[in-house]
């Protein structure tokens, strides 16, 4: 980053580039919200298309998608335990956290890709019908986000481990961490308006 | 590179804010999946008809909570910048579904099912 950085109005608060950047991620998490709201509106119009196929009721399987739930909420607590231990500099302690967070999202993954295998292993896929595609495209652009965000962990794992904890290694980690639970907020919902009402 | 402590961060959370959090979002969690789980358990709400407000209900709860607790929204300092992009999406994600719901159900409304299966067929069907 830019050391020399003077502030031009000395009148006007100088906005550091801290601030900057995680207003722009921000920005950027709201404006991810909006593409979810659009698959939320996709399903919930398409929610009752069945085709003759399968509904909620006879597909969701309730016990694995309450672990799911507690997988995510969980690691979303232990991401935030993480960035407190690397603020206070504990490294051992953030290291542990974060791989707790990494195999929570893992699990989290792997039961979802279970129940969309046992989907399609019961030629209840994506193109069944309506209700099918809506609820694939919403919860599968979920689970990408999953994904990328335990690369993104990785990745970050990997450079605190060559470069040490500077700045830049504790903003991208709070920034990491806004992310992860963002992903958390978007499951409340999925959890709520796909499985526990597509249930009843 | 040598690393240098950094300047504690003005707003950031303590362990108190994420643990409550933590215990809240679980505890609404549970109640939301047993509701639905054991129906035995809400039948003295009666049938279907109070279950589904009762879940949002208990989903809106659960976003306040992880806000406060775990985004700590509302507590940075004056230009609050996040909280106007924050309400700038509501308002957004508001007029996106509630007006995909609202036109769909209306055109629902005015199509019978006649005029449905003479569309899907002049369309060579599905």
């Amino acid at each position: 980053m830019s050391a020399e950085v003077t502030p031009k109005n000395p009148s006007r608060p100088e906005v550091d580039m801290e601030s900057k950047t995680m207003t722009g991620f921000w920005v950027y998490l709201m404006t991810d919200c909006v593409l979810f709201a659009a698959l939320f509106a996709v399903y919930a119009v398409l929610h009752n298309n069945t085709f003759g196929g399968p509904g909620g009721p006879q597909l969701f399987d309730l016990p694995s998608v309450l672990a799911e739930t507690l997988c995510l909420l969980t690691s979303s607590f232990t991401c935030g335990l993480g960035v407190l231990a690397a603020y206070k500099q504990a490294k051992n302690q953030m290291y542990a956290w974060f791989a707790v967070t990494f195999l929570l999202g893992a699990t989290f993954l792997w039961l979802e890709i279970t129940e969309f295998a046992r989907f399609a292993h019961m030629g209840d896929g994506p193109s069944r019908s309506g209700f099918l595609s809506g609820f694939f495209t919403l919860v599968g652009t979920h689970g990408l986000h999953i994904t990328i965000g335990l690369t993104w962990l990785v990745l970050m794992m990997i450079q605190i481990m060559r470069k040490g904890l500077g700045e830049n290694q504790l903003r991208r980690l709070t920034m990491f961490s806004l992310f992860w639970h963002f992903l958390d907020l978007i499951w409340i919902f999925i959890f709520t308006i796909v499985y526990m009402m597509g249930a009843s | 590179m040598a690393t240098r402590p950094p300047k504690p961060e003005k707003n950031h959370a303590s362990f108190e804010s994420y643990v409550i959090g933590y215990l809240l979002s679980l505890g609404l969690t549970l109640v939301a999946y047993f509701m639905v789980y054991d129906r035995t358990l809400t039948y003295p709400m009666g049938p279907m008809g109070l279950l589904v407000p009762a879940l949002i209900t208990l989903a809106l709860g659960q976003f306040l909570v992880q806000l406060i607790f775990f985004f700590h929204l509302g507590r940075e300092t004056k230009p609050r910048w996040k909280l106007v992009v924050f309400c700038g999406m509501i308002m957004v994600i508001s007029i996106l579904v509630f007006g995909s719901l609202w036109i769909m159900s209306n055109l629902n409304y005015r199509m019978t099912p006649q005029q449905i299966d003479n569309y899907m067929s002049s369309q060579d069907g599905f």
